[in-house]
């Protein structure tokens, strides 16, 4: 597996909220973290950033041992992460955006923000405009656009459809989508469990801080007892 | 052409001197919001923070006129001004790594950093004070007027004269290329651009590899220039008094929070809204509106609206009603 994290043990210092998590995703994939509020998926997601110490556990990519790298050592190596809140610059412009999301690539990034504007074809039109006047749904691919600018080989997303609606949330995956074409690893935290399964490729459930299910999307879909508690029927 | 010569009053008493302390008080304001906006702690060791970079800049101006070097009609200060910017940069980076680092590593909440540098307005004061003395220093040499009152209305034939000192020009003059450096850097460059996003969200620039250490001592770097430019102006306009920084803090913080605090275009503006308020209102207008007026309505008080003994007042008065009814300042700041 390209990127995968082993017996995930941690919390913020008081009891551990996430216990014995594994996780996996390789590139060209999407995997989608699910489960009910206060599962510690979101902590999940820190623990292998690394802006949250871990008690025991492994985190690897690419065969190498990062467990002991620091976020932005991490970041260099090749993981992008789009946070749930505050996940643009509000005022900088959409333009600058970008160009503080390739603040470490040296050289013209101009090619890159091409490729941006034709992934996310409404950054182009808005890209003079302050990201803080944008639209939720706009945020989002600003958010996104700006983490693909590091070049990543995982991108992780934290809840990326939090506050959308329906449709803005059926445009957002379908961007997703693309982005896996690029041989991207993905990996999100999703609260639209349902939605999140269709384009997964496979998906881990977590309950109260621990691996309960994991397969992939149409197992977990199809499955009786998992559609029955956690995806509503 | 009573009313042409009530125009030069003001332009004479008014206008000229606020745009001068205007340019000042921004200089200074815009160090404070750049401070407040990327270490989040209102800085009120900044007054004193000129005061050492415009003492620095004396001693080098005093060291440089021992070597019989002057810089003709311009003030010996502008050659030494370089040599008090590194001094200042050098104290502000000593002071960081002594003692707000400490405090940052620590999360420190922004009330015990602005006691901190409370601490560290107390130390500096103290320090120039020790090093220059207390009293009054004139220290400006070169040409003292552009143009003086009677040379001006020589000039024109008017009966009423225009003074321009050139320490006025030289304000206006380094204030506008200092601004246009300023925002250049900010706006335009890669670097300028990263302080910006870190000032705007910081967990987001360290997630974009933005280094934080390169930004925090970019600030200090471009904090201290501004002190000592804004201090030095000051200075030459008006003689170095070491308490006059300290008095000056409160219309910088005045003009920062006008502006909307963490917002550099904002305290440019507010600068001059404090300078002219001040000004406008501790002016006595009784000979502008013996011009304008026809005689039987001539004043027989100064029609001064508040004593210049009150100065402070006014910048307080603003500070108040603008926490009051705008926090955020004219231009969108951030709510402290």
């Amino acid at each position: 597996m390209y990127f995968s994290a082993k017996n995930l043990t941690g919390g913020y210092g008081g009891p551990n909220i996430i216990e014995d998590c594994s996780f996996e995703v390789n590139q060209g994939e999407i995997v989608s973290i699910l489960g009910p509020n206060g599962a510690g998926k979101s902590t999940a997601m820190k623990a292998m950033l690394g802006i949250l110490n871990i008690s025991s556990g492994e985190i690897n990519l690419n065969h190498k041992d990062i467990t002991n790298l620091k976020t932005q050592e991490r970041i260099k190596s090749g993981i992008s992460f789009v946070p749930q809140i505050n996940n643009i610059f509000t005022e900088l412009t959409v333009r600058e955006n970008l160009e503080m999301g390739a603040f470490l690539l040296e050289g013209n990034i101009q090619k890159k923000i091409n490729e941006m504007y034709q992934l996310f074809p409404m950054i182009k039109e808005k890209k003079d405009q302050f990201a803080g006047e944008l639209s939720g749904g706009q945020r989002q691919q600003v958010a996104i656009a700006r983490a693909l600018m590091t070049n990543p080989k995982v991108l992780m997303l934290d809840e990326p459809t939090a506050g959308v609606s329906p449709i803005v949330m059926h445009e957002i995956f379908q961007h997703i989508l693309n982005i896996k074409k690029q041989n991207i690893a993905v990996l999100m935290v999703e609260q639209n469990a349902r939605q999140a399964l269709e384009i997964s490729d496979r998906g881990y459930i977590l309950v109260t801080g621990k691996n309960a299910y994991e397969g992939n999307g149409n197992y977990l879909l199809n499955d009786k007892e998992i559609r029955k508690s956690f995806l509503g029927g | 052409m009573d009313f042409i010569y009530s125009i030069v009053l003001l332009n004479n008493f008014i206008i000229i001197p606020a745009l001068t302390y205007g340019c000042q008080l921004a200089l200074g304001a815009i160090g404070v919001t750049l401070i407040y906006g990327v270490l989040r702690f209102a800085n009120f060791a900044y007054g004193d923070l000129m005061a050492f970079g415009t003492m620095s800049v004396i001693l080098f101006t005093w060291y440089l006129q021992s070597k019989g070097i002057s810089f003709g009609v311009f003030p010996t200060a502008l050659i030494a001004l370089p040599f008090g910017i590194i001094a200042t940069i050098l104290i502000s980076l000593f002071f960081d790594k002594t003692v707000y680092q400490y405090y940052r590593k620590k999360k420190s909440s922004p009330v015990t950093l602005i006691v901190v540098s409370l601490a560290i307005m107390f130390i500096l004061n103290a320090l120039v004070r020790i090093i220059i003395g207390p009293g009054n220093i004139n220290f400006m040499d070169g040409a003292r007027f552009l143009i003086k009152a009677n040379e001006f209305k020589e000039l024109t034939g008017f009966d009423e004269g225009l003074a321009i000192k050139s320490t006025q020009v030289i304000t206006l003059v380094t204030t506008i290329f200092t601004c246009l450096v300023l925002f250049y850097f900010l706006n335009k460059t890669k670097t300028g651009k990263s302080m910006r996003a870190y000032s705007n969200n910081e967990d987001l620039a360290l997630l974009s590899g933005i280094d934080p250490n390169k930004i925090i001592f970019l600030t200090w770097v471009i904090v201290s220039i501004l002190a000592t430019v804004a201090g030095t102006l000051y200075g030459l306009d008006k003689s170095f008094k070491p308490m006059a920084y300290w008095n000056n803090l409160l219309p910088i913080f005045a003009a920062t929070i006008v502006g909307g605090i963490g917002n550099p275009l904002g305290a440019l503006y507010g600068g001059f809204v404090i300078a002219f308020s001040e000004i406008g209102l501790t002016y006595a207008y009784k000979k502008f509106f013996i011009y304008i007026l026809p005689e039987q309505l001539e004043p027989n008080s100064l029609v001064q609206y508040i004593s210049t003994d009150y100065k402070f007042a006014i910048s307080f008065a603003i500070l108040v009603i603008v926490l009051l009814y705008r926090p955020n300042g004219i231009f969108k700041g951030k709510v402290i």
